[in-house]
């Protein structure tokens, strides 16, 4: 099991293999379906984000509420591959990993390969579960979006499986 | 005449929401269990193990299964004997917002499908029927969107063969793959017309899953005649041929694609043959209270 600290490290990044098992600490963001629009809006008109994307990992995922005395409600992750027509502008723009659940489209994992960027599975349909790994969650961005809204969490040995790793190689058999 | 009241309901209808979020049905935690002792792949066994282990935290510590706590799809079930003191839906709707606030459950209600727009946590999809009696069943499945975007309908020739119904099935549980958080319930429905085939795809779901009669033996035994035994041994193969596609849990490989397979089947037209899959992932939810 590889422990993996936020911000990744070109090196590493390129030493993981798809199917890789790891742990990964440190700050990721949520972004799903109108976030991603939004985002990718902006940076097509050249506005400013409300975010430096540059190296940054992103989490597929609008998590429930969050319950009196914890840190964070259920937040697993959401399919990755309603992203898909976003990610290749998102890469381009810095991003540097996803993490998400299912299979990318083949324009995502060469803009993966083109970036030498990451994409890594969650454990999908364990949203308590993965709750546990989370230290620290605040909304960050596009409050007005609820569950959809861009939050900033603070992950501990969050576990990882390499979906499709910085050399294009996917862990799925198609 | 059994008046009940429309506060009654509300106040039920968000117990079942918090329930049917909080607290995984019996039958699935318990053929996740069989999955999770059958599986040979120690990838897939670790991640029927954490599949488990969330149910598990969830119950204990009163948190969402999944944080897709999905579109509430609410199942009423009216005797001929029962007044109903008040409006009905409303009620219905008034008790989901208020189960999944208390709850603290997802908002992912679109109000405008086109506009979008902030989520809210109601309305729900309800469906009423009629049936004899002073009793009323009401029954909530929250269904998670990630899967129900997997459904699918094809309207079949009435001389199609059941090979071309149930390869078409397997292609919509194929289509499905990784992404749909497997092991899968596969709820389809044939007959009617095509949105009741849709829709019987979906009650399909709240059928009891491995029931006596339903295991992947991939046979239909011979003492099994008549409608219910052209039904069970459908339910078998088709179990027995997806678990065979090694999609597995997280679509990473394994024995467990899916879980079960339910098909409910309903009178239809001399023209057609209307055949309706409705995909679950593994957290399949859903409560029912009687009153």
């Amino acid at each position: 099991m590889k422990i993996i600290k936020i911000p990744l490290r070109k090196e590493e990044v390129q030493e993981l293999k798809a199917g890789d098992e790891i742990l990964l600490s440190g700050i990721i963001y949520t972004a799903r379906d109108q976030a991603h629009k939004r985002l990718a809006i902006t940076i097509q008109q050249r506005k400013h984000l409300p975010l430096d994307l540059k190296g940054i990992i992103i989490y597929y995922c609008g998590p429930a509420k969050t319950p009196k005395g914890k840190i964070i409600g259920s937040c697993g992750p959401t399919t990755s591959s309603r992203m898909d027509k976003f990610t290749p502008l998102l890469l381009n723009s810095g991003v540097k990993g996803m993490i998400g659940k299912g299979a990318r489209s083949k324009e995502v994992i060469a803009a993966i390969k083109k970036h030498k960027a990451v994409y890594f599975l969650a454990y999908s349909g364990c949203g308590a579960l993965l709750s546990k790994y989370i230290k620290k969650a605040t909304v960050f961005a596009y409050k007005d979006l609820g569950p959809e809204a861009i939050h900033k969490l603070e992950v501990k040995d969050f576990p990882l499986i390499v979906g499709i790793d910085s050399h294009g190689r996917s862990v799925y058999k198609n | 005449m059994k008046t009940i009241s429309a506060n009654k309901i509300t106040k039920i209808v968000a117990e079942l929401c918090i329930r049917a979020n909080l607290v995984l049905r019996k039958d699935v935690l318990s053929l996740l269990h069989n999955a999770y002792l059958k599986e040979k792949n120690s990838r897939a066994k670790k991640i029927l193990q954490a599949i488990i282990e969330n149910a598990k935290i969830a119950r204990k510590e009163k948190l969402a299964i999944c944080q897709d706590t999905g579109l509430p799809c609410v199942l009423v079930e009216i005797g001929n004997a029962i007044k109903i003191n008040g409006d009905l839906r409303a009620a219905i709707n008034k008790g989901i917002e208020s189960g999944y606030k208390k709850g603290y459950l997802r908002n992912s209600v679109i109000i405008n499908p086109l506009l979008r727009g902030k989520p809210k946590y109601s309305p729900g999809v309800i469906h009423f029927d009629f049936v004899k009696g002073n009793k009323l069943k009401l029954t909530v499945l929250p269904k998670g969107f990630g899967c129900e975007n997997k459904a699918q309908l094809r309207m079949f020739r009435p001389t199609a063969e059941i090979n071309e119904i149930k390869k078409f099935i397997l292609e919509a549980v194929k289509s499905a793959g990784p992404d749909a958080c497997p092991p899968y319930v596969v709820g389809v429905g044939i007959g009617g017309t095509a949105d009741y085939a849709c829709f019987l795809a979906k009650k399909a779901l709240l059928r009891e899953i491995g029931r006596k009669g339903q295991s992947p033996s991939g046979t239909v035994p011979s003492e099994l005649k008549g409608d219910l035994g052209i039904v069970l041994g459908l339910e078998r193969e088709l179990l027995y041929e997806i678990n065979k596609l090694n999609i597995g849990p997280m679509g990473l490989s394994g024995k467990a694609t899916a879980l079960a397979v339910n098909v409910e089947t309903f009178p239809t037209h001399i023209a057609g043959l209307p055949v309706a899959v409705n995909i679950c992932c593994h957290a399949l939810r859903s409560a029912t209270a009687t009153l």
